[in-house]
Formats: C-alpha cells, sequence, structure tokens
C-alpha cells in the first residue's frame, strides 16, 4: 500500500469536488498520445457528460471513457455538472461493446455527483439505462478497469464501475449517496456534512479496507506524476487482466460483486 | 455549481421526495384514492386492495400478495440475518428488529418456490413496510440466491418491487447489490429461463436502476410510480413542476419502457398464461 496523506474524510470530499482537479480532458491528453473521440449514441443524442474514443496506451489500442464536469459555467450547464443522461449511458455501452467486437481493454474515468435527475432523463429511461449497463458488463469479455477521479455518485457511478477493476485517486469519494443527504436522514441537519462525510465511509482508505476497491492512487500538485502514477496501475492491471481467458474475466468479474 | 448546493443534493432531496411520496392505507370507514382522488367505501377495497375507481393498487405487505397471487409457496433463504451495521448507524438494529416484527419477514422481500396456476416458478415480493423495501445487503442477497437457485433448477423467475431504493443505512454495500444481483440475473437469462417483472407502487431509485428494469418482460400495476430519480430532485433540478404523471405506469406504457399494465386481479391469471407459455 502507498503512503497517502493523512487528510479527514471531509477534507477529501472537499478535494473530491474541488476546481483544482484534474479534468477529464487533461486525464486523456496527460495519458494517451493520440485519440479518437465518438460522439453520440446512435439513437437519439449525444451527453456531454460522457467523453468516449479510442486511444493508444502503450502501443495497445485501448477504449477510453470519461465522465466530464466541464470548467466553465456554459461547459457544466451542457454537462449537467457532469451527471450523465440516458443518452451518456447508452454512448458509454455502445463503445464498450464496440471494445469486446474488437478486443481492445477499456479504460473508464468517472467524477460524476451521480445520474442526472432530469423530467427528460426520465422519460428516456434513466433507470433502464443504468439497469443495462449493470446487465450487460456483466458478461462483456474485454477488460473493463474504472478510476475514479472526483466524486463516485451512487448508482451514476457504479453503471460504470461495475468491471474488473475499480481504483481511487487519493483525493475522491465512492458512496451510495451524497454526504448532505446522509446528513439529512442521520441527523435532520445538511450542515452536519463534515459528520457524515466521517460516518460514510466514503473515502478510497476505508473502501480498500472493504474490499470495494483495488487500490488507490496518490496525487500530489504535479500532473506528471499523476499521469505516472495512473500510468503505472493501468499497465499493470492490463497486463495481469490479459492474461485471463475470457471465462475465467467474466467469473472473477461475478465473483467481485457477488461476495458484497 | 448551483445545482449540487449542499442544501441541494440529489440524495437529500430523494429521501424527503419519497416522504411525501408514501400513499398509505388511509384510516377509517370512507377512503379516498391517493391517485384518483375519489372516495369509496373501505369494503370496496376488496380482496386485492385496489381502488374501485382507477384499479390503483394499495400498498401491502408480501404475505398479504402471496395469499392472492400462488396457491403453494415453499420460503426461501427466511433465516438469512442482517448482521452488519457497517456505518454504525444510530439504532439500525432497532430499525431492522421493528420491521421483521411488522412484516414477518427477515428483509424486504420474501422469497421462495411458488405454485401460481400450477406453475412452478421461484417467487420474489418486495414488502413496502420493511423500511421502505430497501435494497440492504440480506435483501441483495435473498435476490442473487433466488436467482441462483432458480438457475440451478431452470425455474423461472417472477418478481414484484417495491422499494424506495437503495438502504442508506447500509451504505456501499446497499449499492454493491445492484452489481451482485444483476450477475445472477445475467446468468439466469443466459440459460434461456424467463424473468418476470411485476412493478408495483412504488420502485424507484437504485431498484428501478437494476433488476426491476432487466426483466424478459417488464409488467405494471395501474398507477405504479416507477422512476429513477425522486419527484421533487427532479423539480428542484429543473427548477420548475413536472407533469404529475412523469413517473406513472401509464407515462412509462406509452414511452416504451413497460410492456403491458395488469390489475391485481387479472395478474395471477396473466403471469400463469406467460408462465405455461414459456
Amino acid at each position: 500500500m502507498i503512503e497517502i496523506e493523512n487528510k479527514t474524510a471531509f477534507e477529501i470530499v472537499k478535494a473530491a469536488r474541488s476546481q483544482e482537479k484534474v479534468t477529464a480532458h487533461e486525464l486523456i491528453t496527460g495519458l494517451f498520445t493520440d485519440f479518437f473521440e465518438i460522439h453520440g449514441d446512435r439513437r437519439y443524442a449525444d451527453d456531454l457528460a460522457i467523453i468516449g474514443g479510442l486511444a493508444t496506451f502503450e502501443g495497445q489500442p485501448v477504449t477510453v471513457i470519461a465522465t466530464d464536469k466541464g470548467t466553465t459555467p456554459s461547459e457544466k450547464q451542457a454537462r449537467h455538472f457532469g451527471c450523465p443522461t440516458p443518452a451518456g449511458y447508452h454512448k458509454a455501452l455502445r463503445l464498450m461493446q464496440q471494445a469486446e467486437k474488437f478486443q481492445r481493454p477499456v479504460i473508464i474515468f468517472i467524477n460524476t455527483p451521480g445520474a442526472y435527475p432530469g423530467q427528460e432523463a426520465e422519460e428516456k429511461g434513466q433507470g433502464l439505462a443504468l439497469a443495462t449497463e449493470l446487465l450487460e458488463l456483466s458478461t462483456l469479455a474485454v477488460p473493463i478497469i474504472t478510476i475514479i477521479y472526483g466524486e463516485g455518485g451512487s448508482g451514476g457511478a457504479l453503471a460504470l464501475a461495475c468491471g474488473d477493476r475499480v481504483w481511487m485517486l487519493e483525493n475522491s469519494i465512492y458512496s451510495v449517496l451524497s454526504p448532505e443527504g446522509f446528513a439529512t436522514i442521520l441527523w435532520k441537519d445538511v450542515k452536519k456534512v463534515a459528520q457524515a462525510s466521517e460516518a460514510m465511509k466514503l473515502t478510497p482508505v476505508e473502501l480498500y479496507k472493504q474490499g470495494v476497491i483495488d487500490g488507490i492512487i496518490p496525487e500530489n500538485e504535479h500532473r506528471e506524476s499523476l499521469y505516472q502514477a495512473i500510468s503505472a496501475t493501468l499497465s499493470q492491471e492490463i497486463n495481469n487482466l490479459k492474461e485471463m481467458n475470457k471465462s475465467e474475466l467474466i467469473a472473477k468479474r461475478k465473483a467481485r460483486f457477488r461476495k458484497f | 455549481m448551483q445545482l449540487f448546493e449542499q442544501d441541494n443534493t440529489l440524495s437529500n432531496k430523494h429521501i424527503k421526495a419519497n416522504k411525501h411520496q408514501q400513499a398509505k392505507i388511509p384510516k377509517g370507514t370512507f377512503k379516498k384514492c391517493p391517485k384518483c382522488q375519489q372516495d369509496f367505501f373501505y369494503k370496496e377495497l376488496g380482496q386485492y386492495q385496489t381502488c374501485p375507481h382507477c384499479q390503483y393498487g394499495f400498498r401491502i405487505s408480501a404475505q398479504e400478495r402471496l395469499r392472492w397471487l400462488a396457491e403453494d409457496f415453499e420460503e426461501w433463504d427466511a433465516d438469512l440475518k442482517t448482521d452488519i451495521n457497517p456505518l454504525d448507524f444510530p439504532n439500525y438494529e432497532e430499525k431492522l428488529a421493528k420491521a421483521q416484527t411488522a412484516t414477518q419477514l427477515n428483509e424486504s422481500i420474501l422469497t421462495g418456490c411458488a405454485i401460481i396456476e400450477q406453475q412452478k416458478c421461484a417467487l420474489g415480493i418486495m414488502d413496502p413496510n420493511f423500511i421502505m423495501g430497501s435494497l440492504g445487503t440480506v435483501t441483495g442477497e435473498k435476490i442473487t440466491r433466488l436467482f441462483e437457485r432458480a438457475t440451478q433448477e431452470k425455474l423461472p423467475v417472477v418478481l414484484y418491487t417495491a422499494s424506495g431504493g437503495a438502504r442508506m443505512q447500509e451504505g456501499i454495500f446497499s449499492l454493491m447489490q445492484m452489481a451482485k444481483i444483476s450477475g445472477a440475473v445475467s446468468e439466469h437469462s443466459a440459460a434461456g429461463l424467463l424473468y418476470i417483472v411485476v412493478l408495483t407502487d412504488p420502485t424507484t431509485g437504485g431498484v428501478t436502476a437494476s433488476f426491476a428494469m432487466q426483466g424478459d418482460l417488464i409488467i405494471a400495476e395501474p398507477h405504479a410510480l416507477i422512476g429513477f430519480a425522486g419527484k421533487r430532485v427532479i423539480e428542484q433540478t429543473m427548477k420548475q413542476k413536472i407533469p404529475e404523471n412523469l413517473q406513472d405506469a401509464e407515462t412509462l406504457l406509452q414511452n416504451g419502457f413497460i410492456d403491458a399494465i395488469i390489475a391485481r386481479e387479472q395478474q395471477k391469471e396473466k403471469l400463469a398464461w406467460l408462465l405455461k407459455f414459456h
């Protein structure tokens, strides 16, 4: 286990949501020398909250999917603050099925408060979109590695974190609901968010102890060292997973969740 | 970032929204249907507990549903107990004990092997009276085992959903149930076996986002609330009122997400037909 900075859970929540947080675009350009973006769900829309495309990682083709919160106010608006709509999940699934056809690993980066809770999202079947992702990914026969780099909010994150490996950046969180929501239930007081953060065990260290994630990637202010650390993790995990045949890969993926 | 300000978060509002959606059976001689707002004499509810005007099915316990649904039933996994309180949630054990006493179930779902008009199936019925039918670890385990055993014994699965979604008190472990169950549904499906879901009022959150929407056939009860996000969450996201019927079974049917709406008194016959057909 790597040495990571000693922070309180609430400090990690704040760091996960910080404006300084590495963005999806930075991750993609920092990690891959080439990137061919693929748009659209081939049904009715292109959800900008999900970026997807093709890239080369250590000389091999991979499919990359990332949730994106955007940085400017208009970008944030267009991306629903990083909350994917059904079209976003359709796009992600389409790209993953394409990756399976061409036998390339899938690398997913997550930073989302959750699936978008809007009227149109309901009308277009948000529940079904997530349910389909969970069902299809349980048998998709290529390695799927997820890295949570900011917020991992509830079912909207799980639908992109149900593959073979899930890693988290040091300053990221993963939980069934927001600490604000939890504080409201537990103490009927949304202001007790710091206490809630502590109680929820949503930090990478706690989740690692519970066997929910496979490892933690250290973060500091130097982006280059972050990219190196992520690359090292991806390299190691892709090599491990590529050694397995398809049935072994899928059996192990099922077992990963069966234990809970 | 107005959308995700502290007092305006998704989950926070979702919880509030669910409380408002509770449509319990009213007390007294005259009842009012929470869906069509019409009054009726309590005896008109009948054994199916449905509104005589609009067929809305009032929220009923798993045992009550079982009484008219199956002629024979052998319960599975009734001895599984929740022995974790992963977040040390205050009074969680008491809450569970209270729900167990009230429903006579070990968790928010009743599972087992049933005979419905001579058709054998693996049957699961969620109970909205057990902590809002929320998805606890044992709930997830019972559903997973239901599918696993059905796969082994080559049985179709009929699953009645009624749930507010994830069990907040069990934190991330509740969320993991969605992936765990999906794995079992997928194996059952790969074996060529039939999975029928019946969505009842309410089916929301993480349950809608997983096994409720994974059936080969998805049936709903009239006017059942079915959705992912809570109504108040959506309204606060949209900053405007949303249509009253956005998450009604009838709207989902119109939008193409469910296969049929079937009132309670016809469910037994229709399910038996479908089971026999496959």
